[in-house]
């Protein structure tokens, strides 16, 4: 399996199809088409931790300050993080080329 | 030893089902399939067979539930016909894009409207590009062989892909004929149980058809068509190896009085009995008229159809149902793309008989061999006939 994008030839696949690796979504790069990004304003941020629980894809991880940190490999830009944001730490910016 | 009885088709094809010594069935009754259900049922009922019989409450969910218990390893069979078939159409195509050796028997009923519960193959065509190999029955013998042939292909680890017995209702289900019935030894000679690739299994999970986005879903129809293409040589072999042990040869593509005829017969299914004695009378006077009879219809046996048919000029090719494109009938359709791109074609002219079990007998056989020789000396245009229809 060709990881981060799922790319493999007909040869390669599963039989029908299958996924005969649990967990192995976690390897395939799913936030590449993101049009926008949280970006997290760590002077406002006052670790309270809801961007890690509304969201989706759970994308944000406690790193051992206490800050959640945004692993950019699955985030799909959604901006619920941004939303519920009760310090208004995070924003969302454009990506650019 | 195997011992030749007189027994209705219908339950000479649950025998050859509880002799595979099935897992699960599940199935739905319906017109003409009734009697090999009912007849697995009591079978399970009665103790005669170990197999969870599983009553469901639509064709739909029959195939469901056989694509579960086949992905959980379990030997699986079910029967439909017609509007049961239509109903379960949407897994049909999934059992084989998962690769689950499901064994299907369809009696052969025309397709609704008008209301019908009739013979013919319009239930077939529908399912031809479904992706499960098909064979077709001639006569009760050779549906009681091929249900055997189907579990020993479909399981084969080089082929995992669900295979149907095709055999016309009533014509087929409903009459009784001599059978050889194997016994339970040389069953087991000739199908070993069955061992999954891959199954659902708590202990080694696996996921079992997800989503196949558009970066995979060519692959994996791609994987597919070359899992059918290679499973000829497997249906071959498990023939092969069937005539080895029983005495009883199949092939996909039979010949009758072929040798030397300008014009063939082109047919599938039971009323292939009918057309071989009409190429006797025929023959008998002085008219060289053969007969080819299409026994494997997935995949196609576009060689040895082709051997088939080399050196005739013309062919009449009987539908057993309408495409209403335009055209004719599909099996009409198919032999001429396989003949297309041969240097040689042989005129080919379509009739369209024995549409919802209307009788089709052996002076329409002879009109079609007479039909095709006209129209190839008119030179008409690649046409087709509804024979036996009032004006």
């Amino acid at each position: 399996m060709a990881k981060e994008t799922g790319m493999v030839s007909w040869k390669d696949l599963a039989l029908g199809c299958a996924i005969v690796k649990p967990g192995s979504s976690a390897e395939l790069k799913t936030g590449d088409w993101r049009s926008e990004r949280p970006e997290t304003d760590y002077e406002k941020c006052i670790q309270c931790g809801q961007c890690y629980i509304f969201c989706p894809d759970m994308v944000y991880t406690q790193n051992e300050l206490g800050f959640y940190q945004p692993n950019l490999f699955y985030c799909k830009g959604c901006g619920i993080c941004a939303r519920e944001c009760p310090a208004d730490a995070i924003s969302m910016v454009e990506e650019s080329e | 030893m195997a011992k030749r009885v007189g027994i209705e088709v219908s339950i000479a094809v649950s025998e050859a089902v509880k002799l595979a010594n099935v897992d699960v069935v599940a199935a739905y009754p319906i017109t003409p399939q009734t009697h090999i259900v009912e007849h697995l049922a009591e079978l399970v009922a009665d103790g005669h067979l170990d197999a969870e019989f599983i009553p469901v409450e639509s064709e739909h969910s029959a195939m469901s539930t056989c694509c579960g218990s086949s992905a959980a390893g379990a030997r699986t069979y079910t029967a439909t016909s017609s509007q049961g078939q239509a109903l379960m159409l949407e897994i049909c195509y999934i059992a084989p894009a998962l690769r689950l050796p499901i064994v299907m028997t369809v009696a052969n009923r025309s397709l609704s409207g008008p209301i019908s519960i009739w013979n013919d193959h319009s239930d077939m065509m529908m399912s031809r590009d479904t992706g499960w190999i098909q064979t077709v029955a001639e006569n009760g013998q050779e549906a009681f062989d091929l249900t055997l042939h189907a579990f020993r292909v479909a399981e084969d680890s080089r082929v995992l892909l669900p295979v149907i017995i095709n055999l016309d209702g009533f014509t087929l289900t409903h009459v009784i004929e001599p059978i050889e019935i194997l016994d339970q030894k040389e069953v087991d000679r000739y199908l070993p149980p069955y061992q999954p690739q891959m199954r659902l299994d708590p202990e080694d999970p696996v996921s079992i058809g997800p989503v196949g986005m558009p970066e995979v879903y060519t692959e994996a129809k791609k994987a597919q068509d070359e899992a059918i293409k290679g499973s000829k040589e497997v249906i071959l072999e498990a023939w092969q190896e069937f005539g080895d042990l029983f005495g009883r040869y199949y092939k996909p593509v039979e010949t009758y009085r072929t040798d030397g005829a300008e014009t063939l017969l082109v047919t599938m299914g039971s009323l292939s009995e009918t057309a071989m004695t009409a190429v006797d009378h025929m023959r008998a006077k002085g008219k060289d008229v053969g007969l080819v009879r299409i026994r494997l219809f997935r995949p196609f046996p576009f060689e040895e159809f082709l051997a088939a048919v080399e050196g005739a000029k013309q062919i009449a090719v009987m539908d057993r149902a309408l495409c209403l494109n335009g055209a004719g009938g599909p099996l009409a359709i198919e032999v001429k793309a396989a003949l297309y791109d041969e240097p040689e074609r042989p005129y080919i002219w379509n009739y369209v008989a024995g549409l919802a079990g209307r009788d089709v007998t052996i002076e329409n056989f002879v009109e079609m061999a007479d039909g095709v020789e006209a129209a190839a000396a008119d030179g008409l245009r690649g046409h087709y006939t509804i024979i036996n229809v009032r004006e």
